[in-house]
């Protein structure tokens, strides 16, 4: 044993350090998942009735678009509004990033349905944005803001921003000065030299933000339950319904397994093309 | 050297920026407004002030028994998740433990898994267990839900302290307890005060499992909150939001102060 | 014979299949400073990491005053060691950190105050025992390391590029500094850098790391003079190398062909003719004949840069290369694009296998 002496019990002892977090994470998290998820097949009895069941099923069928739908919509805008704030962040001056950091995390550590409750307040019918809007003249009736697929989205960009800001953030940071300037001395005119230069240096954390925005968008639960309608039911709801309502364990393992892949899968394809360990960074 | 075209992109920026900041700042603004309403619902503005939601809040037993109940699960989750996972941490960053960074990617799993199916396992393996209901099956969940937090926290502060220190302080003659006593900690203190802060605002907010494991009886602020958004709404629930939306802003602060006063860069 | 100080013998440490170290033998006497000298990743820095104890060797021995040391933890070794950015405890302010290693070998109060002002008196800063790490300079951060590094009077101080992080003028001054109390406190140093011109001003003697392995210990002037291999002819100082064939050798030197001319050189190890082999030989040992000669080599000047102190020429040989010439400024030169003759005395030049 080459490694034997004063290190070895050293590592051991630190290793020992690990026990009790993992205790934890396989008694209260891996195995009550893995005890749902093997519901699927097994409740109510053996085989693939519950996955046959989804797929036959129209109502099922909605229900996963309407995620689906809401991701993808969800997530290019994210994008969109996010790229100027992290943009701001990583080229303003010290005083702008400290605002600017401190406005996306505050709401990013008030509670959710804190500021869900309080999207819903500024979106109702007799609310401030309609009020607004009215007094502008942009509408004479109030709008329907939420309780629809606005409202989710409302909702959601509420809460998501900051996922895709601050990887973003920390991508543009990394990204030196110097090679905007090296790209204008070279002649590219500075919106080339953005789109030619800046651009794919950002795409790191630009993928990053937006498979975290998508991931966390598939498994909501709190938004779509109090901004949606009844056409913005989401997996989430469903899996609750099954279990709260029904008792159907069987489809609730087999709901979670199909949003536990789902996600995985992405998860999988960021990590093969950026490396999870860039996007922890 | 600004061209027409940057501009533009600046401008927009600028716009982009200043809407955003509203969209993110004004329904924190207006639900603390509306907890000082003097009308008995939702309006804004409101007609007049009044502190009767606040005296409400603390009047009504349904929302004093439910803040009692979040004290009582955040206080012990909060710790116990601070402890597992700064020694989890610590293990993880400075034991050269092959395969360190799996484990710690595993010990995120909590916070990647989309709540609703953490919630319902967990509810699911309750019932055999007697726990649904139960002020230790709340903590559990809120450990598990929480450590995470705690270990990205800590393993960052970590990270931004130089391995070389406890190096330097083991050539010094320091045991390894020694070391960590006197080195480690008081340069990890911050990172380890900031994970705590967070786990606790991560278990006070906590709904969804919460939801699930909780019963009328045994119920925490957020699941009394989340029946009343659903049923009549009154100022009440700003009011408790404003006092979140408080608790946030003072940890936000403490966190901020915190890294300034140790003057190590700390984590985020 | 006095006991070294400190003995590494057949020191080795790889990294999976990396060879970091390979071999290491070195003997340290009492109050001899030694400096581990190479490019990065030779395995310098290593080596003094497993003095420390921070590393864990794979074979070999450690010995510090004879005793085995390379399974003590460092925390019993007992040896100073200042970092390469310091180290300081940035939560402890000069004189905490200074008595740190005091207060943990369980000494009175009265005697660590009495030693950390002691210390602080040697390193000039006793008036900045208050001060935290951050509100110091470089220098002076270097100075707390030090006295931190000494307070308990270690008999060895391991140094591990302690001036890497300082600008030139303050590293002189700190050299000057590290050798003054290197000489007040009678104590063995080991001293790791990558820059020459510090390992050569500072160190009794010298040893060349290149890819894990010792190339040649010795005295800064054995090492300028007369090195053993091409590596280290090469690392220390410039050197011109000409490449050639030995001609025969006779005792000592040997005769070997230039460009078809045929110069000698000393050789260290005995050379067969036929042998491809390469003449070292420094700039400042060049001879420049105005007018090409017998004896060695021609070529044509083509460039002379000003140095201040000395002037340097550029030859250009028939095979196409630059060669360098150096000499006092005062010195006569031939005008630019004339053609000259390099020539040199034997003693001077040494040869080494290809």
């Amino acid at each position: 044993m080459p490694d034997a002496g004063v290190k070895a019990p050293l590592i051991g002892g630190r290793a020992l350090l690990l026990v009790p977090a993992m205790l934890v994470l396989l008694l209260a998290f891996v195995g009550p998942v893995g005890w749902l998820l093997a519901r699927a097949f097994t409740q109510p009895q053996r085989g693939l009735q519950n996955f046959e069941a989804l797929w036959q099923r129209q109502g099922y069928l909605q229900v996963l678009w309407n995620t689906i739908e809401i991701s993808a919509l969800v997530t290019p805008i994210c994008v969109l509004l996010g790229f100027p704030i992290a943009h701001a962040m990583a080229t303003g001056s010290p005083r702008l990033r400290r605002w600017l950091v401190f406005i996306v995390l505050l709401p990013f550590w008030t509670s959710l349905l804190v500021r869900t409750f309080a999207t819903v307040i500024l979106l109702q019918r007799n609310g401030p944005v309609n009020a607004v809007l009215i007094a502008l003249g942009l509408t004479a009736e109030p709008l329907s803001l939420i309780y629809n697929l606005t409202g989710v989205m409302a909702g959601a960009l509420q809460v998501l921003l900051p996922f895709v800001i601050f990887p973003l953030h920390a991508a543009m940071a990394r990204i030196d000065p110097a090679f905007m300037q090296a790209a204008l001395t070279l002649g590219a005119r500075p919106v080339r030299a953005f789109i030619r230069v800046y651009l794919p240096l950002t795409l790191p954390g630009l993928i990053t933000g937006a498979t975290l925005v998508f991931i966390s968008t598939l498994g909501y639960f709190v938004t779509p339950a109090m901004l949606g309608g009844p056409h913005q039911t989401m997996i989430a709801q469903l899996i609750q319904d099954q279990i709260a309502q029904f008792g159907n364990w069987g489809m609730a393992g087999a709901l979670s397994l199909l949003l536990l892949a789902v996600s995985g899968v992405l998860f999988l394809l960021l990590h093969l093309t950026i490396g999870l360990k860039a996007a922890a960074r | 050297m600004t061209g027409d075209g940057m501009d533009l992109w600046r401008r927009l920026r600028g716009t982009i920026c200043i809407l955003v900041a509203l969209y993110l700042i004004a329904p924190l603004v207006i639900v603390v407004i509306i907890s000082f309403s003097a009308a008995s619902f939702l309006q804004f503005p409101p007609p007049g002030l009044s502190l009767r939601w606040y005296v409400n809040l603390f009047g009504d037993p349904a929302w004093t028994s439910s803040l009692i109940v979040s004290v009582q699960v955040l206080i012990p989750s909060a710790t116990l998740a601070t402890l597992l996972g700064t020694a989890a941490a610590y293990a993880l960053v400075r034991g050269r433990i092959p395969g360190a960074s799996m484990i710690g990617a595993a010990l995120m799993l909590p916070i990647i898994v989309p709540g609703i199916i953490t919630a319902a396992a967990l509810f699911g393996v309750y019932r055999g267990l007697g726990l649904n209901g139960t002020l230790t099956g709340l903590i559990i969940g809120h450990v598990v839900i929480t450590l995470p937090y705690v270990v990205a926290t800590v393993s960052s502060g970590l990270r931004t302290m130089d391995p070389r220190l406890e190096d330097a302080a083991s050539t010094l003659g320091a045991r390894p307890g020694a070391a960590f006593r006197r080195v480690t900690l008081p340069l990890l203190l911050p990172a380890i005060l900031s994970g705590l802060l967070f786990a606790a605002v991560a278990s006070f907010d906590e709904l969804i499992v919460s939801l699930f494991v909780s019963t009328a009886r045994v119920r925490p602020v957020a699941v009394q909150m989340w029946s009343n958004v659903r049923g009549d709404v009154d100022p009440t629930i700003a009011a408790i939001a404003s006092l979140c939306f408080a608790f946030a802003f003072v940890v936000l602060l403490a966190e901020g102060f915190l890294r300034r006063r140790t003057g190590i860069e700390g984590p985020r | 014979m006095t006991q070294p100080m400190l003995e590494l013998s057949g020191l080795r440490k790889s990294y999976g299949t990396h060879v970091a170290v390979e071999n290491v033998d070195l003997s340290l006497d009492p109050e001899e400073f030694v400096t581990f000298l190479g490019p990065s990743g030779s395995g310098k820095t290593t080596t003094l990491m497993m003095v420390a104890g921070l590393q864990q060797p794979d074979g070999g021995t450690i010995r510090l005053q004879g005793a085995p040391i390379e399974r003590q933890p460092p925390y019993r070794r007992d040896i100073g060691m200042v970092f390469q950015h310091y180290a300081l405890f940035p939560h402890m302010n000069v004189r905490k950190n200074i008595a740190f290693p005091l207060e943990m070998r369980g000494l009175a109060k009265a005697e660590i105050d009495r030693q950390v002002a002691d210390a602080l008196d040697l390193v000039g800063l006793a008036e900045y025992g208050h001060r935290l790490p951050r509100e110091l300079s470089g220098g002076q951060q270097q100075r707390v390391a030090l006295a931190r590094a000494m307070v308990y009077r270690p008999a060895l101080l391991l140094m591990d590029e302690p001036l890497g992080a300082l600008d030139k003028k303050l590293r002189e001054q700190m050299q000057r500094e590290i050798k003054r109390v290197h000489r007040e406190r009678r104590i063995s140093v080991l001293y790791v850098t990558h820059d020459q011109e510090e390992a050569l001003t500072m160190s009794d003697r010298i040893a060349v790391f290149n890819r894990g392995r010792i190339e040649q210990i010795g005295t800064p002037s054995e090492l300028y003079e007369r090195p053993a291999t091409r590596f280290v002819a090469d690392f220390l100082g410039d050197t011109n190398f000409f490449s050639g064939t030995v001609l025969g050798s006779s005792g000592d030197h040997c005769h070997v062909e230039v460009l078809g001319r045929p110069v000698e050189a000393m050789a260290p190890r005995p050379v067969a003719a036929g042998t491809a082999v390469v003449v070292a030989v420094r700039p400042e040992r060049m001879t420049l004949h105005p007018v090409a000669g017998d004896a060695g080599l021609t070529g044509r000047l083509i460039e002379v840069i000003y140095l201040g102190a000395s002037r340097r020429s550029v030859v250009r040989l028939a095979d196409g290369g630059d060669y360098f010439a150096l000499h006092p400024a005062s010195a006569a030169a031939p005008s630019q694009g004339a053609p000259v003759g390099l020539s040199w005395n034997r003693q001077h030049a040494t040869v080494f296998p290809v």
